[in-house]
């Protein structure tokens, strides 16, 4: 720990900046939107409810859905 | 929820304990709410192809033993129905498409999707794009918590945000409605069934964040550990009640043989634990990386 030559602006422990709720709020509704409907068609298209007709997405994948713990059919 | 006796104005923000002191001070470079995202999504990649390894492993021969059982009972529904199904000299397979004609649904190779396809490809895609859409919104949820609970550094609440997670999105929905192999199941209640699970999934979520909130709220006068004690004991009670209040679902025939569905449960816990336990440890350690105080003084200087 050689610290002498650093300036004084470092601080042993710096304080934990808190990020205000108004920045957050913008990234967590557009990225939440994105990310759910991901883990949607991952967890439940084409099985309780359909966007598209068919199987196709439930079949492919069906592995996954079954081990990550939804219901599948 | 417990400790709700207590009607505290949120104004007066004494600073006579230490941990109660909430300067903004300037923000880390890194761990802006974009810094966290990229982060999240990163971890949630690694931890969606970690998981595909263990998924494949461990859980794809209770799914191919599951098939198998289904299979074998859609052949002797073939046989009883008979004249019914006009299909030339029924093979396994063949049955068990007629019989998944219904909910169309199918697992032979008549499927669109072969089950070597299903189990590869098919499993990967699973694996990766709920990892990386998972890992994407805990990051969101790591970033609101930074500098929210006391002394902990932002990989602290980063990782109190995963294990949180983990109990309240896998670990205490399992407990209530565990995974189903195929062939348990009744696929008209497939609804239903989805519906309850989402519902446990959401008021689980709700109650989890509750008991972040009431850590906060009490810890001024408790002390950090044991206001997490008692938020931790309201949410085990509170989900408690919840789950008795929540129907019970049991389709599991008694055909159904018992030592294949605990390996099927098993490996589903196993795989759930995998994607959360590398999320949490790999966005922890980005996030470390990214605190000015986080990195070792050694790897500045040297």
């Amino acid at each position: 720990m050689s610290q002498a030559a650093i300036p004084p602006r470092s601080v042993p422990t710096l304080a934990v900046p808190s990020l205000p709720i108004r920045t957050i709020l913008p990234w967590a509704l557009l990225a939440g939107i994105v990310l759910l409907i991901a883990v949607y068609f991952v967890s439940s298209e084409q099985g309780a409810l359909a966007v598209f007709s068919g199987s196709g997405i439930h079949e492919w994948v069906h592995d996954g859905r079954h081990l990550l713990g939804f219901p599948c059919h | 929820m417990t400790g709700s006796n207590t009607a505290h104005p949120a104004g007066p923000s004494t600073s006579t304990s230490s941990t109660g002191t909430r300067p903004r001070p300037g923000s880390f470079p890194g761990l802006t709410v974009t810094g966290f995202l990229i982060r999240g999504l990163l971890a949630g990649l690694i931890a969606g192809l970690i998981t595909f390894a263990v998924a494949y492993t461990v859980g794809e021969p209770p799914v191919d033993g599951a098939i198998a059982v289904e299979e074998a009972a859609g052949e002797s529904v073939d046989e009883a129905v008979g004249d019914d199904h006009a299909h030339p000299e029924g093979t396994a397979e063949h049955s068990h498409a007629d019989t998944a004609a219904d909910d169309g649904h199918s697992h032979g190779e008549d499927a669109e999707v072969s089950r070597s396809t299903q189990s590869t490809w098919g499993l990967i895609t699973a694996t990766v794009v709920f990892g990386t859409g998972l890992g994407g919104l805990v990051s969101l949820a790591a970033a609101f918590a930074m500098g929210r609970f006391g002394g902990l550094r932002p990989a602290g609440s980063t990782a109190l945000i995963g294990v949180v997670g983990y109990a309240a999105l896998s670990l205490v929905p399992f407990l209530k409605y565990p995974a189903n192999p195929p062939a348990v199941g009744d696929p008209d209640t497939i609804g239903t069934r989805t519906g309850e699970y989402f519902a446990f999934l959401l008021v689980s979520a709700i109650v989890a964040v509750l008991a972040l909130v009431l850590t906060r709220r009490v810890a001024p006068r408790l002390g950090w550990f044991a206001a997490g004690a008692v938020a931790l004991i309201g949410f085990v009670v509170v989900m408690l009640i919840v789950a008795w209040l929540f129907p019970v679902v049991n389709e599991v025939s008694d055909d159904f043989p018992a030592a294949l569905l605990w390996e099927f449960r098993s490996a589903s816990m196993l795989t759930q634990a995998t994607l959360w336990g590398v999320l949490t440890v790999v966005l922890s350690l980005l996030v470390q990386r990214a605190d000015p105080a986080g990195r070792r003084p050694a790897g500045l200087s040297a």
